[in-house]
C-alpha cells in the first residue's frame, strides 16, 4: 500500500526560499470600488485569479492596517507566483505593490484615477499575461515537510470533532514538529476554557503571556460591548451532539494542537519568523476569516475539521476538509476530502487516521485539487475590526 | 466484547458512546490508541457521541475528560451512568463558581 511517506512533495521554491503548493497570478484589488477592474483582468486573460473584497475605503489605524497587511500577505504568500496590484488611487497600490516585492516576485501596480478603468484594464492584462507566461514556466521541485507552513481550523463542530477529527489533525501536527514543519492554529474566542493548556504548552513564559494577553483583550472587548458571548456556549445543537460545558468544547478544539509546544504567538495575518513549530494566531472563529488570517500569514496548506459540515475553502489557500461524522461524511460527499468516521467504528486508530490525512495532504501539496478548490469556494473575507470613517 | 465507548485519557472519568448504548450491556472502553481501559455497564441508555461515567463518582467532584476538569458533578454519578446536563455543570460560566455574578444574563 502506498503511504504518505512514498510520495514524493513538490512544490514552487521562491526566491526567498519560501515554498507554495499553488502557482497563481494574483490580482489584488486595494479597494472595493476596484474589484471590476481586477475581475476584469481575470476575464481576460486565463491563469490569473482576483480576489474581490468589500473594504479598502476610509478605514484608519489598525482597521486600515490590518485591511493591508491581509493584502499584501496574500501578495507574498508563496502560492502566489506574480501578482497585480489594482487601487483606485496611486499612493496605496504603490505601498501594497512594494511590500509584496520585497519576496522577489514580479509583481505591478495600477491605478484607475486619470486612467479608467477600461485602460486599466489593459495595461494591467497585458502585464497579466507576461506573468502568466512566467509561472506557467516555473518547474516543480523535490520539496521536505519542513518546508510547509501548514493552518489548521474547525467548523461546524461536534462531538466528533474533539472526539476523533481534531485529534486527528493534533496527531498530523506532533508528526510534522519533529519534521521541522511550521503550523499556525488560533480561534481566540473558542478556546475558552481550555487557554490555560495553551499556556502550559507554549514554549516560553514570554509566549504564554503574549497569548494571555491577546486572549484577555478579547474577553475585554466582549464585555465592553455589554453582551455575555458565553450565555450562547455550548450551543443548542452542541448540546444535542452530546456536549455539556464550554469547557468541554473548547478542550475538544485545542486538540488540533496535539501535545505539540508553542513557539510563538502571531498577531491576526501576521507572518511566522522565528523557529519552525506550531505558533497561535490572534483570529475570529469565524471559519472564513480565520482562514484567510491563515492564508494572508503565509499559509500554504490548510486543514479543516468539521462535525456538522463547514463548506468554507479560500481562493489560494487549499483546505483539506476531513469529518470524522459519519452522516456528515456521507450527505456532503463533494465538500469532504478525508472521512475518518472509521475512527468511531473502531476500523483504525488515531494513526491510521493521521495516515490518511497526510496521504491527503502530500496529493494536494502535489497539485490535487480539494474539494472547496474543484467547487470555487473561494471565500476570501478581510477580518474588519471596526467601523471606516 | 463489543468496543462501543472512546476515552480521550485513559484515566479520564468519562467516555463517549461510538454507537447508541443500552441499558444492561457490557461494553469495553478504549482509547484513541486502540489500547482497552475498562468494562462498563450500562447503567442508562446512552446516545451515540454523548458521555458514560467511567467509574462511580459523588457530587461537586471535578469531572475529568481530556485529562481535564470539564465541570463538576451536580449529584452522584455510578459507573455506567450517562453525563450530561442533568448531572455536570460547567465551572467557568454556569458553573457553581459563578452562577450568581451570571445569574439573569442567561439567554
Amino acid at each position: 500500500m502506498t503511504t504518505y511517506e512514498d510520495i514524493q512533495l513538490t512544490g514552487y521554491r521562491r526566491d526567498n526560499g519560501r515554498v507554495g503548493i499553488r502557482n497563481y497570478v494574483l490580482i489584488i484589488p486595494v479597494d472595493d470600488i476596484s474589484n471590476a477592474a481586477a475581475t476584469g483582468v481575470e476575464s481576460l486573460v486565463r491563469g490569473t485569479l482576483a480576489i474581490p473584497h468589500p473594504y479598502g475605503r476610509l478605514q484608519f489605524g489598525a482597521d486600515l492596517d490590518l485591511t493591508f497587511d491581509t493584502l499584501i500577505g496574500y501578495g507574498r504568500n508563496p502560492n502566489v507566483a506574480a501578482a497585480i496590484v489594482i487601487g483606485i488611487e496611486p499612493n496605496w497600490s504603490n505601498h501594497v505593490a512594494e511590500k509584496i516585492a520585497e519576496t522577489g516576485k514580479p509583481v505591478t501596480a495600477f491605478s484607475i484615477e486619470r486612467t479608467g478603468d477600461l485602460q486599466t484594464i489593459a495595461d494591467a492584462a497585458r502585464v497579466a499575461q507576461q506573468y502568466v507566461q512566467y509561472a506557467t514556466g516555473l518547474s516543480r521541485e523535490s520539496i521536505e515537510w519542513s518546508d510547509l507552513l501548514v493552518s489548521t481550523k474547525c467548523g461546524e463542530s461536534d462531538t466528533t470533532s474533539g472526539l476523533a477529527s481534531n485529534p486527528t489533525v493534533g496527531r498530523v501536527f506532533e508528526r510534522l514538529e519533529p519534521l521541522g514543519s511550521t503550523m499556525i492554529f488560533g480561534e481566540t474566542t473558542e478556546v475558552t476554557g481550555a487557554e490555560d493548556k495553551i499556556v502550559e504548552q507554549c514554549a516560553s513564559p514570554e509566549v504564554a503571556a503574549a497569548f494571555q494577553k491577546g486572549f484577555d483583550d478579547y474577553q475585554e472587548l466582549v464585555k465592553s460591548q455589554g453582551v455575555n458571548l458565553m450565555g450562547s456556549q455550548p450551543t443548542e445543537g452542541n448540546i444535542r451532539g452530546g456536549l455539556t460545558t464550554i469547557e468541554e468544547k473548547a478542550l475538544g478544539n485545542v486538540e488540533k494542537a496535539g501535545r505539540c509546544t508553542v513557539v510563538g504567538y502571531l498577531e491576526q495575518g501576521e507572518a511566522p519568523t522565528g523557529p519552525p513549530g506550531l505558533y497561535f494566531m490572534d483570529s475570529s472563529s469565524a471559519a472564513a476569516e480565520m482562514v484567510t488570517l491563515c492564508c494572508a500569514g503565509g499559509a500554504v496548506l490548510h486543514l479543516f475539521t468539521t462535525g456538522q459540515g463547514n463548506i468554507v475553502g479560500n481562493p489560494v489557500l487549499p483546505t483539506i476538509k476531513i469529518t470524522a461524522n459519519p452522516l456528515t461524511a456521507e450527505t456532503m460527499t463533494e465538500h469532504i476530502d478525508v472521512d475518518v468516521s472509521g475512527l468511531l467504528r473502531f476500523e483504525y486508530s488515531l494513526d491510521g487516521a493521521a495516515d490518511r490525512t497526510m496521504e491527503m495532504m502530500a496529493k494536494t501539496v502535489n497539485g490535487r485539487l480539494t474539494c472547496a478548490e474543484t467547487l470555487r469556494h473561494d471565500d476570501f473575507v478581510i477580518t474588519k475590526l471596526y467601523r471606516s470613517a | 466484547m463489543k468496543k462501543g465507548i472512546l476515552l480521550h485519557e485513559s484515566d479520564d472519568d468519562v467516555g463517549v458512546a461510538t454507537m447508541d448504548l443500552t441499558v444492561g450491556e457490557v461494553i469495553q472502553a478504549v482509547t484513541l490508541e486502540g489500547d482497552p481501559v475498562a468494562e462498563i455497564e450500562l447503567v442508562d441508555d446512552v446516545p451515540l457521541s454523548h458521555k458514560v461515567a467511567m467509574r462511580d463518582m459523588g457530587a461537586e467532584h471535578d469531572l475529568i475528560e481530556y485529562g481535564r476538569a470539564i465541570g463538576s458533578t451536580s449529584t452522584d454519578i455510578a459507573a455506567g451512568a450517562h453525563v450530561h446536563t442533568h448531572n455536570l455543570q460547567s465551572n467557568r460560566w454556569s458553573g457553581r463558581s459563578q452562577i450568581v455574578e451570571h445569574h439573569g444574563e442567561q439567554s
